[in-house]
C-alpha cells in the first residue's frame, strides 16, 4: 500500500526482519514471508506485533461461494478480494473512495470496496466483476460496454460496471443527465464517459424490455 | 494504516465500555460505523488508534415519522434516509442535502451518525506531511491560516484553526432544529445539534460535547417545519461529487408572497453546520422581493472574516441565501 510510505507510518522498532519472518509465520500467516513486502509494511507489521494485534478469522460471501480466512485486521474488503481470494477483477484506483474502480455489490448495494474493512463485512453477500455473469453468458450491461466501446485503458471498467449494474436496478438510468449525476462516483481518465452513459442506456432498455415481455 | 486490535463487541454495552477506556490512557480507541471516513483517515495516518471498536449492528437503523417528527437511527445509511417516503415528503431538506453529498457508494455506506462526526476536509489536517495542524496535532499551528485557504472557513474561525466542517445533512438539520440522542457508558442524553459541535477557539482537536466513549444512537427533527417549502443550494466547484464550497439550507412557512418564518443555515462557510438566526429574524414579516431578501441575507456576514483566498466566500453565502429562498419560494 503506497500509504505505508508515510513518514509516520515507519517505525524502526527492536524486532529483525528475521525476527518478524518467524514471528508472522507462528501466527499462521504466510503471505508476509514471500518477499513481496516492501520494508515500510514489515515495518508496520513490526509494529504490528508489537501492539499484539492478532489475525482475525473473517468469513467473506464473495460470488455466493464461502471463504475462511485469516486476515489482519487492517485489511479493507478490497484486499481481502484482490491479495487474499486473487479476484483482481476489482481494481485499486485511489484507496480512498475517490475513484469508484473498487466498486462492489455489497447485500445488492453498490458500495467501495476500499473503505470497508474486511472484518466488518463478515458474512454479507458480496458480488464481484467476477460474479456477474451467469456462465458464458454475459451480463446485458458488459455486452453493452463492449458495443458501445465503453472504456479505452479499462483499468476503471469493472467499477463502472458493477456501480452501472446497481444504477439501472435502483431505477437512476432515466436519462443521460440523471445516469451522469449517479454515475459521479465513478472517474474514467481515459474520459470515455459518452460511451459509458449510451452503455447503461441500452442496458437499462434491455432490461427493462426483459422485464416486460 | 497504523496497527489496531479490530474490536466487534456483542452488544452496545460492551462497545460504549471499550469507548469509555478510550479517554483514560494515551492508547486512544476510535469508533468505527460505515467507515467512509475512519478509513480514509486511518489510511492516510491522520488517525491512528490502537483500538478501533466497530458500531456494526449495534446501533438502531429505524427510520420513524409521527406527529412528533421524525427520528433517524444513527446507523440509517444515507440512502435510506434520502430515499425515505416520509423524509421526502415532510422534510424534503434533509433529502436534498443528502444527495448532494459524497457519491451513490458511499451513500450506501456511510451512516447518520458517522456523517455528522465526519472530520474536516482542510488539506492541511488530511495531509500528515505538513506538521503543522491544531486539529489533527494539538499545539504544532494552522498550515491554512497564511496558507491555500480557499476551502476554509470565514464563519467561527480562531487564531489557532480555520476549518470548515464538511456535512451538508447536518447544516439541513442544525437549520431544522434537529436533535441528537446520545448514548454512553453513564447512560443516555438529548444534545440539540446546534450545540453538538464546538467551536474551534484554542482546542480546535476537541470537536463535540461528545465524552468519552459516547455515540450518537440518533437524530431527532421535531415536527414545526414539516411541509415548510425548502431548498438546499449547493455551490461547488463540479456538478457532483463534491464537498461545498458554500451551502444554504432554507425552509420557509410562506403566506402567499410573506414570509411566516423562515429557518436558515449555512455549509462550506463555518467551522460548525452555521445557522443565522439574525437572517431569519430579518425575513420573517418579509416578501419575496430580491431587496428584501437581500438586505436580510446580507447579516449573513456579520462576524465573517476571510483569510485570503477564501474571501469571495463572505459575499457568496448572502448571494446563496438569496437564491435558495428564491428556489424554496418558486416551489409550486
Amino acid at each position: 500500500m503506497g500509504n505505508e510510505d508515510s513518514s509516520e507510518g515507519r517505525s524502526s522498532g527492536d524486532l529483525t526482519r528475521r525476527d518478524l519472518l518467524k514471528l508472522t509465520a507462528a501466527a499462521g500467516g504466510t503471505w508476509f514471508a514471500e518477499g513481496l513486502l516492501p520494508e515500510p509494511a514489515l515495518s508496520a507489521m513490526a509494529q504490528a506485533a508489537d501492539a499484539t494485534q492478532a489475525p482475525l478469522k473473517v468469513l467473506l460471501r464473495v460470488n455466493g461461494v464461502e471463504h475462511r480466512l485469516m486476515l489482519d485486521p487492517r485489511t479493507t474488503l478490497l484486499d481481502a478480494l484482490r491479495e487474499q481470494l486473487h479476484l483482481k477483477g476489482s481494481k485499486k484506483g485511489c484507496g480512498l473512495g475517490q475513484c469508484g474502480a473498487c466498486t462492489v455489490l455489497l447485500d445488492g448495494k453498490r458500495v467501495k470496496s476500499c473503505l470497508s474493512l474486511a472484518a466488518l463485512v463478515e458474512g454479507r453477500e458480496i458480488t464481484t466483476i467476477e460474479g456477474l455473469a451467469q456462465g458464458d453468458e454475459l451480463h446485458p450491461l458488459q455486452t453493452a460496454f463492449i458495443e458501445r466501446d465503453a472504456f479505452q485503458c479499462g483499468y476503471c471498467t469493472s467499477g463502472q460496471i458493477m456501480a452501472g449494474v446497481a444504477c439501472i436496478t435502483e431505477g437512476h438510468a432515466g436519462s443521460a443527465q440523471e445516469i451522469r449525476d449517479w454515475m459521479s462516483g465513478n472517474l474514467c481518465r481515459c474520459g470515455a464517459y459518452d460511451h459509458i452513459v449510451a452503455a447503461i442506456q441500452d442496458a437499462a432498455k434491455a432490461t427493462s424490455s426483459q422485464r416486460g415481455g | 494504516m497504523h496497527p489496531f486490535v479490530l474490536e466487534r463487541p456483542k452488544d452496545l454495552a460492551s462497545a460504549l465500555a471499550f469507548g469509555a477506556q478510550a479517554g483514560r490512557n494515551d492508547a486512544p480507541a476510535e469508533y468505527i460505523a460505515g467507515g467512509t471516513d475512519m478509513v480514509q483517515l486511518l489510511q492516510e495516518y491522520v488517525r491512528k488508534p490502537n483500538r478501533l471498536v466497530s458500531l456494526a449492528g449495534l446501533l438502531d437503523r429505524r427510520i420513524d415519522a409521527g406527529p412528533q417528527g421524525l427520528r433517524l437511527g444513527a446507523a440509517a445509511t444515507m440512502a435510506e434516509v434520502a430515499a425515505h417516503s416520509a423524509v421526502l415528503q415532510r422534510y424534503p431538506l434533509i433529502s436534498e442535502a443528502l444527495l448532494n453529498s459524497a457519491s451513490p457508494q458511499v451513500r450506501n455506506q456511510a451512516t447518520m451518525g458517522g456523517n455528522l462526526l465526519q472530520r474536516t476536509r482542510c488539506p492541511y489536517f488530511r495531509d500528515v506531511g505538513y506538521a503543522a495542524c491544531n486539529k489533527r496535532a494539538p499545539g504544532s499551528g494552522c498550515s491554512a491560516i497564511g496558507g491555500e485557504n480557499r476551502w476554509n472557513a470565514v464563519l467561527g474561525t480562531s487564531d489557532q484553526c480555520i476549518a470548515v466542517h464538511p456535512s451538508d445533512l447536518a447544516v439541513a438539520l442544525v437549520a431544522l432544529d434537529a436533535a441528537v440522542e446520545v448514548r454512553g457508558p453513564q447512560g443516555q442524553r438529548t444534545v440539540p445539534l446546534d450545540q453538538l459541535h464546538r467551536l474551534p477557539a484554542d482546542s480546535p482537536h476537541i470537536e463535540t460535547v461528545l465524552e468519552p466513549g459516547e455515540v450518537i444512537a440518533a437524530i431527532t427533527v421535531p415536527s414545526a417545519t414539516a411541509g415548510w417549502r425548502s431548498h438546499y443550494l449547493k455551490v461547488r466547484d463540479r456538478a457532483s461529487f463534491e464537498f461545498a464550497v458554500v451551502a444554504a439550507a432554507v425552509a420557509l412557512d410562506l403566506d402567499g408572497g410573506r414570509i411566516r418564518q423562515a429557518r436558515v443555515a449555512l455549509g462550506g462557510v463555518g467551522t460548525k453546520p452555521w445557522r443565522v438566526p439574525q437572517v431569519e429574524s430579518a425575513l420573517a414579516g418579509a416578501t419575496l422581493e430580491p431587496a428584501a431578501l437581500g438586505s436580510a441575507a446580507a447579516l449573513a456576514g456579520q462576524g465573517a472574516r476571510g483569510h485570503g483566498h477564501n474571501d469571495f466566500k463572505i459575499e457568496l453565502m448572502q448571494r446563496a441565501v438569496v437564491r435558495a429562498i428564491e428556489i424554496a419560494g418558486a416551489h409550486a
